[in-house]
């Protein structure tokens, strides 16, 4: 399986925390969980995509130090994360399992994280947290009184405590209800646009899909495309592109389509005409130079497997 | 108190398994009581219940209890993630936790063996039993941390060295004891209050080098395992 990339993201911003990955592979006995994977993680959110058992949990457990690579090397800014306890002032982590002190109030429980960070103003920075994921008016219940979402909401405070630049998440959205999940949806945003790296796991292409353009995708433990997903498509010169297009004269503009040397098929529907293309640039270019050739007027034109879904399962079924 | 050690001692308190801590303290204090009511002599109540049950029981089970509760419970339940995800250096870590378990488990078995030693004898071999079963909270909590560390089943092999080497080997095989936290507990016990109720082929120098030793590589042992500790890997 070859990497598709679409180049390193966020390029333009400096990178105020970089994570890299160069190389690394994991494997357990005979089993290979991750398998030669090299990434560079940015500013910004990225989203981490792959089917249940694609090495997704143990390529987040060996970026937040928890893992030791069997090859390779996992480095924050230059530093392993593997022994070595003093990345975590500038990284963050909230692991998929669901594990809270629950016999401590979230306040507690988010004051004894700044305190371990040892935080000028720990109580400050506790306040600061809570409220950054709207748990103020629950912060002085137990944690085990709380549902699923808070309880991440909770965690997520106690990662965020310290302000880290780099923030890992595995399976974030996991229990929460769809208020809560646009809401940490929202706060993931925000903190990407505020130049910290935040790397998400996801099964669920939707939540991808809304949170984040940029992803890496691990298939069978491999990085099987890296980049912004759209441009991965267009890389993906293999597969045709499909577009919907309406126009006011749809026949006669199927007629000369056909002639168009990027065009491999066009067919011909009630709702207007579904056009495959091998050149994406090319057939983009041509489509209004024919339309205005023929005094055919283009409504619309909407690429149709453009969407994280179709890209996704092109790469899992390659 | 250091955050850790407010975190391990809320966590300890906060768990149901704190509740089996108390029945057999409980059962050692009542024995001593009753037989020193019923006017039982102390040479045949003394050495089956201060030793029999005291040391040879509650002290290793009340630690097995205390000492893999303060680590290994947080590794089971994985909220030790929590803790291991700050920049501390690793014995921050295990110092506080080990305190904790040192100082629940002595606590817990030091005041009922020392009113069993009053009774028994003398106000000295209660403090002698309750000096030496607070080191040997120290060498089992020690040693049960570790093995929470070296591992998934740090109660049973626990056990295992409670039941079977200290209890059963240590009865029947003589060179056994000179391995036995309970044999030093028993013959550091016996040189601060020397009684006929107290009995070890183990010598005092031997009891202190080994108690240390445990105590200090036990230690060192799990601030190294902690530092490579790893999650266990999810499929997904």
């Amino acid at each position: 399986m070859t990497t598709i990339s679409a180049g390193p993201q966020a390029a333009a911003t400096t990178p105020a925390s970089t994570l890299d990955l160069a190389g690394v592979s994991r494997w357990y006995g005979n089993v290979v969980a991750v398998n030669d994977v090299t990434m560079r993680l940015g500013p910004g959110v990225t989203g981490l995509l792959g089917p249940n058992g694609a090495g997704k949990t143990t390529l987040l457990h060996m970026m937040a130090g928890f893992l030791a690579p069997s090859r390779g090397a996992v480095t924050l800014d230059g530093e392993p994360t593997w022994r070595n306890p003093g990345v975590y002032r500038r990284l963050g982590l909230v692991s998929e399992r669901e594990a809270v002190h629950a016999f401590l109030t979230a306040y507690e429980f988010v004051l004894a994280s700044a305190k371990l960070h040892r935080l000028p103003d720990p109580e400050a920075a506790a306040r600061r947290a809570i409220d950054l994921v709207e748990m103020a008016d629950a912060q002085d219940r137990r944690i085990g009184t709380y549902s699923k979402g808070m309880r991440q909401r909770t965690r997520v405070a106690a990662a965020l405590v310290h302000d880290p630049q780099v923030l890992l998440l595995d399976e974030p959205f996991n229990g929460m209800d769809p208020r809560q999940r646009l809401h940490m949806m929202a706060l993931l945003h925000r903190l990407g646009d505020a130049g910290r790296t935040i790397l998400f796991s996801s099964h669920i292409l939707e939540e991808v899909e809304q949170v984040s353009g940029t992803v890496q995708v691990m298939v069978a433990g491999r990085l099987a495309a890296s980049g912004d997903y759209r441009t991965i498509r267009r890389l993906m010169t293999n597969r045709p592109h499909v577009f919907a297009v309406r126009s006011t004269d749809d026949r006669a503009l199927a007629v000369a389509l056909m002639a168009e040397s990027s065009v491999t098929g066009v067919e011909l529907g009630r709702d207007g005409l579904t056009v495959r293309a091998g050149d994406y640039g090319a057939f983009t270019r041509a489509l209004p130079k024919i339309a205005l050739a023929r005094r055919i007027r283009v409504r619309a034109l909407t690429p149709e497997d453009e969407s994280l879904e179709s890209v996704f399962s092109y790469l899992v079924g390659s | 108190m250091s955050t850790v050690s407010w975190i391990t001692a809320r966590g300890l308190f906060g768990r149901r398994r704190f509740l089996l801590l108390l029945p057999l303290p409980a059962l050692l204090l009542v024995l001593a009581i009753v037989s020193r009511s019923l006017g039982v002599d102390p040479g045949q109540w003394g050495p089956p219940v201060l030793v029999g049950l005291g040391l040879a029981v509650v002290l290793p089970v009340v630690a097995l209890i205390v000492g893999t509760g303060v680590l290994g419970a947080e590794i089971d339940d994985g909220t030790v993630v929590h803790i291991l995800t700050k920049p501390l250096p690793r014995w921050q870590i295990v110092l506080p936790k080990l305190a904790v378990a040192t100082g629940v488990s002595a606590a817990t078995v030091a005041v009922p063996l020392y009113v069993a030693g009053v009774l028994a004898d003398s106000v000295r071999l209660g403090l002698g039993l309750a000096a030496a079963s607070a080191l040997g909270a120290l060498a089992y909590s020690a040693l049960f941390l570790v093995l929470s560390l070296l591992t998934r089943r740090p109660v049973l092999l626990g056990l295992v060295y409670v039941l079977i080497w200290e209890g059963l080997l240590g009865r029947f095989v003589d060179g056994t004891k000179v391995l036995s936290i309970q044999q030093w507990v028993i013959a550091l016990a016996d040189r601060i209050a020397p009684t006929e109720l107290l009995g070890t082929t183990v010598s005092v120098p031997v009891a202190a080098v080994l108690t240390a030793l445990v105590v200090v590589g036990s230690t060192v042992l799990a601030i190294d395992r902690l530092r490579s500790f790893s999650v266990a890997g999810e499929t997904s």
